[in-house]
């Protein structure tokens, strides 16, 4: 049933959904390298004053670093325990299984504001300060769905035996682990960091109840989208961090499909 | 015996991240509901004051309402919108539809910020859009269409959401056997009958998963109306910051939140009737 | 004195089955007692569920005894776990690891034991030699046929010199004139190397074919313990007789017993055989038990020869054999093989004809009923 009729409804509407979807990006592009503070038509000249400002801007650079920290650390911490959680939901049948697959999952739907407002409340309790680290303690809970559903869909692919074979030959089971169970993973593991690290990086609602004077990333875009002279700077940071961001991602979704076993193909 | 230890120390630590940051939190929020204040005394005192303002409260009600409505007319409409991207993409996009899902998910995971004020600047009334019907000669004056406006935030999050609604229809979709759409040729269904008989309540677990994955989170939404919304686009996660945040009425907050997350559960646990987990995941 | 490479001692294995307040016990092997001889070619026989593949596990310890002990070359292995015991398995499914070549796979086991590597390579290229693989190494799992991968799941094991080697039915994912030659393979293999092979399968053919001794078991029991011919031609109770080869059952009542044999009274007629069961009572019911290719077709009873009355229902030729099926005076019916081709005086029958049945004594047996 593949008529490639380029004119088909299907076809056009497809289309009319990625114009949509692209066209603020390639805007953004486009107006990061204007020479103008207003973003209006006509273009008025190329230049790259913009870019430079970001790197001169103390501010921003700071919290450049704080999310790419929080960015780092957290997808760090998510994709192990998530892996660790992967394992175990996939290769045991135990009890408590379903339990924590929910618990776990539950994040994905959980909106943002709950958990910033209950992580505010947590550390306001036991005197945790609020930063930037404070917000990368509560995305590795809004990232470890992610990594967990990552993992155990590449897991799932496997002959749920290998860990006995590499123990029937000798390994230790966190040896077969180690030396089995992971490496096959390993096309996962890095889809799955990549991804925590964007949701991480991208991540406004929780940051701005948790961070205090730290601010990431989103967080200073956000301050900054009231000062309208700025607003170039922050159009050529937007283009900066979406063109990584797509790249991370592209890159991310090659691996997860070529890292998938020859049994299921897409 | 041995088996049991390994998966307890492998379901171990991440259950101790979950609790202490995830559910702790939850209950001690339960806990704040009940208190009279964030600090010194008050903060140690029980009091179901909270409560009583929080049903008297007519706003409130008002206010959560018109947030439910409007996530639910965000999760239809996009639901709606999805539905026929993903089914063009399963059924007539042939080899290139993994590629062409990629390209359109791909977008959706750059900053919901960034995109949200690209399209500010384009609909804005110094933006692109009047622009260029200025240029255009097509109006005399700018005007701030669409912006600032309960509409400006429904239309906003279904741009926001329709890609990630149409991920579960698309998996629901591919998992259909074409053996069953030939059957029901064989057995005489002409193509839109084969659809509504067929594949549209095959993909139905899909869609429910879309439509509750763009539902629920909603519920909660602040940013997108603290951007785009104005006056009336206010939602009730802009009333549970506000407690938070300006009042610091932590207290009041906290029941406010709770409200919310009894809906949420409630809707979570409907969604677990309808799809299984292992619907959205291969797992 | 035999030196057993294996030996099992009254060992029982429970599985609980299902959950909370319901909890059903299943007696995967109960209070079994084996002992598997040095260097042979030992076979668990017997249907899904047996117990089989839940006795192999014992062995290699991915399960451990509800009670009773294992032995392994003499020492008790019940609190070693599995990759401390001097055991290589070759799984059903070969669990080859896909994200290393066959060579890496295969010395798997060698670089936990932290074998040099210049012995690791010299014993890898021994071992897929011995599997005829041998310029397979640089190939990757997914790279390989089912019976190429089957082969080195093999090779993996063998290169360890383990003491004994557990295949769990590992020739069932192949077709079927794979797995012939497979099996002929694998046999020369073991007599090859020497090691202990304990093979599972239910295929009682493939067993026959291979094994130096067969334990058939069910419900978590060894029913019968002995080499191929034996178990063929003198098999101890119904189970076996029917699980082993085809046979025919005749349901009588004991009539007398002597020295050489029983008689058995089945309606009018009264037949005698030697016994399987040697507590067999006066009056009771028994089975008697023939193999068809043993059985032979004739119009009238021949003088001091006992035989069955029937009358021919079926006539299949086979190529190689005609299959009778006979419908005798009791009701029963049995199949009897008649060689094509054989002699002029087999005699030829159709459906419909009044048939003498008659046999050797010492081909038929009486089993227990």
């Amino acid at each position: 049933m593949s008529n490639h009729r380029f004119a088909s409804p299907g076809s056009i509407y497809l289309l009319l959904v990625y114009l949509l979807l692209y066209t603020p990006i390639v805007l953004l592009f486009i107006f990061s390298f204007n020479n103008s503070t207003s973003l209006v038509f006509p273009l008025k000249g190329f230049t790259l004053q913009w870019y430079v400002m970001i790197f001169k801007n103390p501010e921003l650079l700071k919290a450049v670093g704080n999310s790419l920290m929080i960015g780092f650390g957290s997808s760090l911490v998510a994709t192990i325990l998530g892996t660790m959680g992967a394992i175990a939901i996939v290769r045991f049948k135990l009890a408590g299984r379903s339990i924590f697959l929910a618990v776990s999952v539950l994040p994905l739907v959980i909106p943002y504001v709950i958990f910033g407002v209950s992580l505010l409340i947590l550390f306001n309790e036991i005197g945790i300060k609020l930063s930037a680290f404070a917000a990368g303690l509560a995305h590795v809970i809004i990232s470890i769905p992610y990594a967990l559903l990552i993992i155990s869909s590449r897991l799932v692919g496997f002959p749920d035996n290998l860990e006995e074979a590499a123990m029937d030959l000798g390994a230790s089971y966190w040896g077969a682990l180690l030396r089995v169970t992971i490496p096959i993973c390993s096309p996962a593991l890095l889809a799955a960091f990549l991804l925590c690290f964007t949701i991480s990086f991208d991540e406004y609602a929780i940051a701005s109840f948790l961070v205090g004077t730290d601010a990431t990333l989103p967080v200073y875009l956000f301050s900054q989208l009231r000062f309208p002279t700025r607003l170039p700077m922050v159009v050529a940071l937007a283009a900066i961090l979406m063109s990584v961001t797509m790249t991370v991602m592209l890159f991310t979704e090659w691996l997860r499909r070529t890292g998938q076993s020859p049994a299921r193909k897409g | 015996m041995e088996n049991r230890r390994r998966f307890v120390s492998l379901i171990g630590p991440p259950s101790l991240y979950l609790f202490l940051l995830f559910l702790l939190p939850l209950g001690l929020m339960l806990v704040y509901s009940f208190r009279a204040g964030i600090s010194g005394e008050a903060h140690d005192t029980f009091t179901l004051d909270n409560y009583r303002s929080f049903l008297t409260n007519s706003h409130f009600h008002r206010l959560l309402w018109r947030s439910a409505l409007i996530s639910l007319t965000i999760a239809i409409i996009s639901s709606l919108l999805a539905y026929p991207l993903a089914y063009y993409l399963v059924f007539q996009a042939g080899r290139n539809r993994i590629t062409l899902m990629t390209l359109l998910i791909i977008p959706t995971w750059t900053s919901y910020l960034l995109r949200i004020f690209a399209w500010k600047l384009i609909l804005g009334s110094s933006g692109l859009l009047n622009s260029l019907l200025l240029l255009l000669g097509v109006i005399e004056k700018a005007s701030p269409i669409l912006i600032y406006s309960r509409s400006a935030v429904i239309v906003t999050l279904i741009y926001v959401w329709v890609p990630f609604v149409a991920l579960p229809i698309f998996a629901a979709l591919g998992r259909i056997d074409r053996n069953l759409l030939e059957a029901a040729a064989d057995l005489g269904c002409k193509p839109w009958e084969a659809f509504l008989r067929v594949t549209l309540p095959l993909s139905l677990p899909g869609v429910a998963a879309g439509f509750f994955f763009a539902f629920i989170p909603t519920l909660g939404e602040f940013v997108t109306p603290l951007l785009v919304g104005g006056a009336s686009g206010q939602m009730y996660g802009n009333l549970i910051q506000d407690q938070f945040m300006r009042a610091l009425n932590w207290p009041m907050g906290s029941v406010m939140s709770l409200a919310m997350l009894v809906a949420v559960l409630t809707l979570v646990f409907i969604l677990t009737r309808i799809s299984s987990l292992s619907d959205l995941v291969e797992v | 004195m035999t030196d057993y490479a294996v030996e099992l001692r009254n060992v029982t294995k429970v599985f609980a089955s299902g959950r909370g307040a319901k909890t059903d016990e299943v007696y995967a092997v109960k209070e079994m007692n084996l002992g598997i001889p040095t260097g042979q070619f030992f076979t668990l026989l017997g249907p899904s569920g047996c117990g089989k593949t839940t006795t192999l596990r014992l062995i290699a310890g991915f399960e451990t005894p509800s009670s009773g002990e294992i032995y392994i070359q003499g020492k008790p292995v019940s609190r070693i776990p599995p990759n401390e015991r001097p055991v290589n398995t070759v799984f059903q499914n070969y669990a080859l690891f896909p994200h290393m070549n066959v060579a890496r796979n295969v010395a798997f086991g060698l670089a936990i034991k932290r074998v040099p590597r210049d012995e690791q390579e010299h014993l890898v290229k021994e071992a897929l030699e011995l599997v005829q693989l041998a310029d397979m190494g640089r190939r990757m799992p997914s790279q390989l046929s089912g019976g190429q991968q089957q082969r080195v799941a093999l090779a993996r094991a063998l290169v360890n010199q383990p003491a004994v080697l557990l295949l769990d039915e590992p020739l069932g994912a192949l077709d079927l004139k794979l797995r012939k030659a497979m099996q002929i393979e694998l046999k020369h293999i073991q007599e090859q190397v020497g090691i202990t092979f304990v093979y599972v399968t239910h295929d009682q053919e493939e067993a026959l074919t291979m094994s130096d001794y067969i334990a058939v078991m069910n419900f978590g029991l060894v029913l019968q313990l002995g080499d191929p011919a034996t178990l063929y031609k003198k098999p101890a109770n119904k189970f076996v007789a029917d699980f082993i080869g085809e046979s025919n059952f005749i349901q009588g009542k004991v009539e007398s017993i002597t020295k050489g044999g029983i008689r058995l009274r089945v309606l009018d007629e009264v037949i005698t055989a030697p016994v399987a069961d040697s507590n067999m009572t006066m009056g009771q019911n028994a089975i008697f038990t023939i193999r068809p290719e043993k059985m032979m077709l004739k119009t009238r009873q021949p003088a001091s020869t006992e035989a069955l009355s029937g009358s021919v229902q079926d006539v299949v030729y086979i190529g190689t054999d005609t299959r009778y099926v006979v419908s005798l005076l009791s009701g029963e019916s049995v199949v009897v093989r008649v060689q094509n081709g054989c002699s002029p005086d087999i005699e030829q029958f159709s459906r419909g004809d009044q048939v003498k049945v008659i046999w050797l004594p010492e081909d038929a047996r009486i089993l227990a009923g």
